[in-house]
């Protein structure tokens, strides 16, 4: 088999994890070319990912939610309502922030329990549970602000969690211009996945499983080099990796450990493939449920804290949409509906697609009815795609 | 004499790999109740799906005549202007709707683009008193029981002018009295004209209310035998309908000392209240250590049931009784709880509640027991799952490409050895097996006993669900007979037969 036809025969079967990639690089390559370079600059690519982390980490959490067969429209006015609340916490309360940010986040996976009974042990279907939970979190949302309106959080070091960047080492003479701390952590994240992706292919090799040849290795392998780089340099160029993108990858990380590396993992995708058969082998279908919507409410508090954050107030209108924002991302990161299939880090990739679309619009000048439509069609194209690669049966 | 209102003639129905009918011949004569009957697969149900076009003209070779004109059904549609209603077990009323809005429905009498339900409710009550139902016809089909649901679909095929009824199995959901009931109904409308196919399994039951009875046996039909001179009896029916010699497909087991009871049912009770029916009632079972305990019965008669409230998974059912396990007292709660308890459940559907048919071969044989390779009591050891999945699929000899192969990809007998090693991989010492061998091949099957006989040398007791009387005899060492939810019989089966098992079955 020449290289070549290894690589399209490999693109072929494994279309759909690389759609969504080739998919993102396309979108960045449009916005590109039509605003001369803007959008790919070190300063928008830098603020598109803090725009972003309110959203993904919604994608996160609503990931595990569809893969168990369920749906929660509650997440976007929870989140609107935890922020005010972490604001009155600070501002009101005098709490300090080490205090409310875990107080909050309690709240939230609190929230997500209250959501997990009703699905879980009254019977009632997650879209009807969860679409009080809009309504009653959305009318707790206007109360905590009725007397004051916006709350205008004062408190700089909570404020960072938005606007705020890891802060550089004390080197001015060393690659002045640059952002050393983000150099260092993408050099540690290059050579970690080499060394991963090295030991796991030699596993394979011990097993006898396929694996592809040893060209189409390095050159994979140089192609994430090249990536995980570009993206480093780009945002060394700014202020360097801001702490919202520190925490979106720390969460990301994290559930990818968890659903993939854990029994619970293992457990969720049973329940969502097949929860009859799950709970006949001895998994708990209502412990996960609650797992997965106490997993939710807490992301929802973190969203809503890195959205208070990021505006340096709670508003009366915080959360409105994020939950369609964080269904679409899930959907256009690969999560099928029927439940049991779908990965975190493809909702990541499908939160940076939806959160491009707008930022790179912005950026045209595109007027935002145009940008609904055009959100609404690669939504559409990105499902469609999925279920007909499914049909094809790989 | 007059031509027989149905005839059909050498009918053949093929589906892949199975000739479910083979050059059956059927005549029915005109308002008679003529019984059909014959072991489970027997094709009694295929027959009567060729009869009312959900297999249409062309999918089967043989004429169906009806008044001697021959019939060519594109669909049931076709069947039901004919003047040919079936009333399947699951009965196919709307709960939420009225009574007289499910025998009108899809025929709703109109008064210009308004049903005129003055009119409608004026022929329901005629037609309930036809059938002998003295309900409100305004009532919800939901909260009728299921004996007068079932009166209430004869009135909807009546208001169809039916001429020919097919009862499948009417009676395995109803208690005495209404059985009692549909038949004396039965008898009436006989008088008016109305001919009655009725399919069933209780020989009582078709000795004392059929004209004629045809038996099926393996997709052939037997023998037709008249009621009214005395050819029927019960000897007769079950040896026509077992008659058949059980192959060598058995494979020989050491004979091995059967131990002491290590499992015990007492006084299980199950009650399922959205039918208001008992499911299970009384019923006490012993497992011996080393020997594989057969349980058997006819559709409906509560094996399935059994089984999985005993594994702690109730399906909604209240449940009463004890279980021991090497004499404790035991209570499961869930599944999980039966499972730390040494047991393990193989599901009779295997893609419905046994399988993650979207996962691969190695997560479906772990997944009961991945504590055996974790580390660190949470990560997943890779490395340990690759090489003991790979160990079950050496020793079950499962047929995959890559034990990364999902398992919606293999055959029958493949997933079903699947479903075993995900159970042996759980190590339990109590089995339970229900319809094994479930639409598998005979090949498979073979491997799957072969895989039973050893897991008892390696000291596991199995209990095994089925009802295919011969793998019942060719594999067990003791037998419960069940018929509606009551244990009838138990029995060595060195001392059973098909006859002594199917007496009890229809008890």
């Amino acid at each position: 088999m020449t290289f070549f036809q290894e690589l399209t025969q490999n693109l072929k079967r494994n279309i759909r994890d690389y759609g969504m990639y080739i998919a993102l690089f396309v979108i960045f390559l449009i916005f590109t070319f039509a605003t001369d370079g803007m959008f790919i600059s070190s300063r928008n690519i830098s603020n598109l990912l803090s725009q972003m982390g309110y959203i993904a980490v919604l994608a996160i959490g609503m990931t595990l939610v569809i893969v168990i067969r369920h749906i929660d429209l509650s997440v976007g006015f929870l989140a609107g309502f935890l922020g005010a609340v972490a604001a009155i916490a600070l501002t009101q309360w005098g709490f300090p922030v080490w205090a409310a940010i875990p107080m909050v986040l309690i709240f939230g996976v609190g929230a997500g329990l209250i959501t997990a009974l009703m699905v879980a042990n009254f019977g009632i279907p997650a879209f009807v549970a969860t679409l009080a939970g809009w309504l009653i979190y959305r009318g707790a949302l206007l109360q905590v602000t009725l007397k004051t309106g916006t709350i205008i959080i004062p408190n700089p070091s909570f404020n960072a969690l938005g606007n705020g960047y890891v802060p550089d080492l004390p080197l001015p003479n060393f690659l002045p211009g640059l952002h050393k701390v983000t150099l260092l952590v993408g050099v540690l994240a290059a050579v970690l996945m080499v060394i991963s992706s090295i030991s796991s292919r030699k596993k394979k090799i011990e097993y006898d499983f396929d694996v592809s040849s040893r060209n189409m290795f390095i050159i994979s392998l140089v192609f994430m080099i090249i990536l995980i780089g570009a993206i480093t340099y780009v945002l060394a160029g700014y202020n360097g990796l801001s702490w919202t993108a520190v925490i979106v990858l720390g969460v990301t990380l994290i559930y990818h450990f968890l659903t993939t590396q854990t029994f619970l993992g293992r457990h969720i995708y049973a329940v969502g493939g097949n929860p009859e058969a799950a709970e006949l082998s001895g998994i708990s279908v209502n412990k996960i449920t609650y797992i997965v919507f106490g997993s939710m409410g807490m992301l929802s508090a973190l969203s809503g804290m890195l959205y208070a954050s990021r505006l340096q107030s709670a508003t009366t209108t915080a959360g409105t949409l994020f939950e369609l924002d964080a269904i679409a991302a899930a959907y256009v990161g690969g999560v099928s509906s029927a439940g049991g299939v779908g990965k975190v880090t493809g909702s990541l990739i499908g939160a940076i697609v939806m959160v491009s679309l707008t930022n790179g619009m912005n950026l045209m000048g595109i007027d935002i009815s145009t940008q609904y439509i055009v959100r609404g069609a690669v939504l559409v194209a990105a499902v469609v795609f999925d279920v007909a690669t499914r049909k094809r049966g790989i | 004499m007059s031509v027989p209102i149905l005839e059909m003639k050498n009918i053949t129905k093929q589906f892949p790999g199975v000739k479910a009918l083979d050059d059956v011949s059927f005549k029915v004569e005109r308002a008679q109740i003529h019984c059909l009957v014959g072991e489970n697969g027997a094709g009694k149900s295929t027959l009567m799906k060729v009869l009312s076009g959900v297999h249409p003209y062309g999918s089967y070779e043989g004429e169906i005549y009806l008044d001697g004109e021959l019939q060519t059904y594109r669909s049931v549609y076709d069947s039901e202007k004919a003047g040919i209603a079936v009333i399947y077990q699951e009965l196919a009323l709307v709960p939420e709707m009225m009574v007289y809005e499910n025998i009108f429905l899809g025929h709703e009498i109109r008064s210009g683009i308004n049903v005129d339900i003055n009119e409608t409710i004026r022929q329901t009550v005629d037609l309930l008193k036809k059938v002998r139902l003295e309900v409100n016809p305004s009532m919800k089909i939901k909260h009728l029981g299921i004996g007068k649901q079932q009166l209430v679909e004869i009135a909807k095929a009546l208001s169809r002018k039916a001429r020919l009824l097919v009862l499948d199995e009417p009676t395995s959901s109803l208690n005495e009295t209404d059985s009692e009931n549909l038949f004396f109904l039965l008898r009436e409308l006989k008088k008016e004209g109305v001919t009655s196919i009725l399919i069933s399994h209780k020989l009582q039951e078709v000795m004392s209310v059929a004209d004629k009875v045809t038996i099926l046996r393996d997709g052939q039909s037997v023998i037709t035998l008249n009621n009214n001179n005395g050819e029927v009896n019960e000897d007769v029916l079950i040896k026509n309908m077992v008659g058949r010699s059980i192959e060598n497909i058995y494979p020989p087991r050491e004979e091995l000392p059967v131990g002491e009871v290590i499992f015990e049912v007492r006084n299980w009770n199950a009650y399922d209240p959205r039918l208001e029916r008992q499911i299970l009632k009384g019923v006490n079972i012993n497992l011996k250590k080393g020997e594989i305990l057969g349980i058997t019965g006819l559709m409906g008669a509560g094996r399935t049931e059994l089984a999985k409230s005993i594994f702690g998974n109730t399906d909604g059912y209240q449940i009463e009784g004890e279980i021991l396990v090497n004499g404790e007292p035991v209570r499961f709660s869930a599944p999980s709880n039966a499972i730390k308890s040494g047991l393990a459940y193989v599901t009779e559907d295997r893609k419905g509640n046994g399988l993650i048919l979207i996962q691969d071969v190695k997560t479906n044989i772990t997944i009961a027991n991945l504590k055996r390779i974790l580390n660190r009591g949470f990560l997943i050891d890779e490395n340990a799952e690759i090489r003991d999945a790979r160990e079950y699929r050496e020793s079950l000899d499962i047929r995959t490409p890559s034990i990364n192969q999902l398992v919606l990809y293999l055959s029958g007998g493949n997933q079903q050895k699947v479903s075993l090693a995900k159970w042996l991989y759980v190590q339990p010492e109590i089995m339970i097996l229900d319809e094994p061998t479930r639409g598998i091949d005979v090949g498979a099957k073979f491997e799957i006993f072969t895989i039973m006989n050893q897991m008892v040398e390696q000291g596991m007791s199995i209990i095994m669900i089925s009802s295919e009387l011969p793998e019942i005899l060719g594999m067990t060492d003791r037998i419960y007979v069940i018929s509606e939810g009551v244990v009838t019989g138990e029995l060595m089966t060195k001392e059973a037969d098909q006859e002594i098992i199917m007496r009890y079955a229809t008890m």
